[in-house]
């Protein structure tokens, strides 16, 4: 495996297509579409499909579509292409169907789309968060296994930096265990009297049995959110040994938080770092145990507060938690803003460390 | 068939009434339904099975289904099934189709499924030229939710919100959804059939066979609208609904093959032909 200097949307889709992707269906909206385009290159190489379909709906729908028939599938776009999809997110947590959302949000605006989405019913979608195009590659692949593993859709949340930063990477197939075949799936197959499939919201079952009991049925889908929610939070943390301040972050805005820290430390300043990798489930436990030793927390991200509910649940004031973050984006809306800036980060932690107040 | 194997229907039969050939399709796991006495849905969907059954080189099949009445078919219909979104059932149905392209795939949607809630859906699915067979149950009315208006409501039709009867000037023209697809390029055979009586059913089966084989060639997007009775939401009594349908819907919605090989049949043509039909004896 050679190493390649790939736009991230490049990346992302070869991250796929080794995850074993074969059907792909988006609408282009920026920053997502470049995501559309590779798989549209790279996927009828390999045997798949990508459809470029006339809305989010339907390209949810298309996915959902092979989804069902136990292929590897995906769609994707930004947030605002998101919003368009939620009833289709939350119907296929509540028919177990595995599939991956590429979510090239506008900034970081989309926490809370992406953490409690705006679907009906009692539903959880895991969302992974990456720093960089290495991580990205990672966590595409990750998505794919999760999604089959836990039978549930997994969203990527990556942002304008994510899709088209150049980086030199990797895109080697990662192996994360065996997983059960997909017994459950509606291929067409005959398999004699009673043998057919369905693939509903109501339940997966075998032809002429009865709808599961909806009470007992939304139960069990609830267990099984709280064991993705013990078994799967993600975390990564640096310098908490010692620190005053923990800083905060996620996704790509972590980047640069996490290199304001490292300087800090060089520096001689008592501050650390957690960043959040599954935004849901929310790392509560690794955020607390980073902040156990220091008095404060900082957060950081670039919207109006949103990872600070959850950062203020998982630290339950046992430290002081201040938000250091703000909205801050280009005048195309894309969220790569001017507080994506290490010097202006520094500031923000030192007036938090100090107890002074945020400048805006 | 011969007039002699005509049923007499004017004097009591000379023997009980036997069971002579299997009624039920393999593919329906039981007769029992839970939709309304005089509900055309379940002839209909009975027919989509036996059609279904009868397709040749039939390797597998998968159907996509909608929200409606006719959703409590796949408790009994023994084919593999996806439930989709209210209107959705085209892009899954796309979507099964482009992985599984040996298995035949139809979907199985109401009027307001398809032409209220999905009609983007339905209309793109078709222009694609995709390889899948869309089935509409036509009854001109939200059967489900008790009689409401949909897109097919006819003019003049009364609906629990066209209480005075569908009115151009406040609710607008019904949308002849068989007769927009069949302009579609994509679209190689488009039919509307009926329910009502013995001859529509037969043919309503004929036609569902065509648009499966039509997909087994690889032709392209097939669809078969069927007009279904919905008495309980058309507010008439059960005994009424075959007359309803043939004259209140049956008279906007136009029977027949509306597209075959391609061709664009002309209204004109389409009524011609039923007039003529209309004069034959069933089975002759």
């Amino acid at each position: 495996m050679t190493r390649q200097l790939l736009e991230g949307a490049e990346a992302i889709a070869e991250a796929g297509i080794a995850a074993g992707c074969r059907f792909f269906a988006g609408y282009p909206m920026t920053p997502f579409t470049e995501v559309l385009e590779h798989f549209a290159k790279k996927l009828p190489a390999v045997g798949g499909t990508c459809i470029n379909a006339e809305s989010e709906l339907e390209a949810v729908g298309m996915a959902w579509g092979a989804a069902a028939t136990g292929a590897r599938a995906a769609t994707g776009s930004c947030g605002q292409g998101l919003a368009l999809m939620q009833e289709s997110f939350s119907e296929l947590v509540r028919a177990e169907l595995p599939l991956v959302i590429l979510n090239m949000a506008r900034g970081q605006g989309d926490y809370f789309q992406t953490t409690r989405g705006g679907g009906h019913g009692d539903y959880r979608i895991p969302s992974l968060a990456p720093m960089d195009l290495r991580e990205a590659v990672e966590l595409t692949q990750l998505a794919f296994h999760l999604a089959d593993k836990w039978r549930n859709p997994v969203i990527l949340y990556g942002d304008y930096l994510i899709a088209h930063t150049w980086e030199s990477v990797e895109v080697p197939p990662l192996d994360f265990g065996a997983l059960p075949p997909k017994e459950w799936a509606s291929t067409g197959e005959r398999r004699g009297r009673g043998g057919s499939r369905m693939v509903s919201s109501l339940g997966m079952r075998r032809g002429g049995e009865a709808m599961s009991d909806v009470e007992e049925f939304w139960k069990l889908l609830s267990k099984k959110s709280q064991r993705i929610a013990a078994e799967e939070p993600r975390f990564e943390a640096g310098f908490t040994e010692g620190a005053e301040l923990v800083v905060v972050a996620f996704g790509t805005a972590a980047r640069f938080a996490r290199y304001a820290v490292q300087q800090l430390r060089q520096e001689g300043v008592p501050v650390g770092y957690v960043r959040p990798i599954t935004l849901w489930p929310f790392p509560s436990e690794g955020v607390r145990r980073a902040a156990a030793g220091a008095r404060k927390v900082a957060v950081f991200e670039l919207n109006a507060g949103q990872m600070l509910d959850d950062v203020r649940l998982a630290v339950m004031e046992r430290a002081e938690v201040s938000f250091i973050g703000g909205i801050s984006t280009d005048r195309s809306q894309f969220g790569v803003g001017a507080l994506l800036d290490t010097e202006l980060i520094r500031q923000r932690i030192l007036c938090a460390l100090r107890g002074e107040e945020i400048p805006s | 068939m011969s007039a002699e194997t005509i049923l007499r229907t004017d004097a009591p039969p000379a023997e009980p009434a036997r069971r002579i050939a299997p009624t039920s399709p393999a593919l329906l796991l039981s007769e029992e339904h839970s939709l309304c006495p005089g509900c055309g849905e379940p002839l209909a969907v009975r027919m989509l099975l036996e059609a279904l059954e009868e397709t040749p080189g039939l390797k597998g099949a998968i159907g996509v289904v909608g929200i409606g009445c006719y959703t409590t078919f796949t408790r009994t219909m023994d084919v593999d099934a996806i439930q989709a979104l209210h209107g959705r059932a085209p892009s899954l149905a796309t979507g099964a189709k482009r992985m599984r392209p040996e298995s035949l795939v139809f979907t199985l949607q109401g009027d307001g499924d398809m032409v209220n809630e999905g009609l983007q859906e339905v209309l793109h699915a078709a222009a694609r030229g995709e390889s899948v067979t869309c089935v509409l149950l036509n009854n001109g009315v939200f059967g489900e939710t008790g009689g409401h208006m949909t897109a097919t409501t006819v003019l003049g039709q009364r609906t629990k919100n066209s209480l005075e009867g569908r009115d151009p000037g406040y609710h607008g023209y019904p949308i002849l959804i068989g007769d927009l697809i069949a302009r579609l390029e994509g679209a190689t055979y488009v039919a509307r059939g009926s329910v009502h009586d013995a001859k529509g059913v037969a043919r309503t089966k004929r036609m569902l066979k065509r648009a499966f084989a039509s997909q087994q060639q690889g032709l392209g997007f097939s669809f078969v609208e069927v007009l279904t009775m919905c008495p309980t939401g058309w507010f008439i009594p059960t005994a009424e609904g075959p007359g309803y349908l043939d004259r209140v819907l049956g008279s906007v919605h136009i029977t027949g093959e509306l597209k075959r090989d391609g061709r664009v049949t002309p209204t004109e043509e389409l009524r011609a032909e039923n007039e003529k039909l209309a004069g034959e004896r069933f089975g002759e």
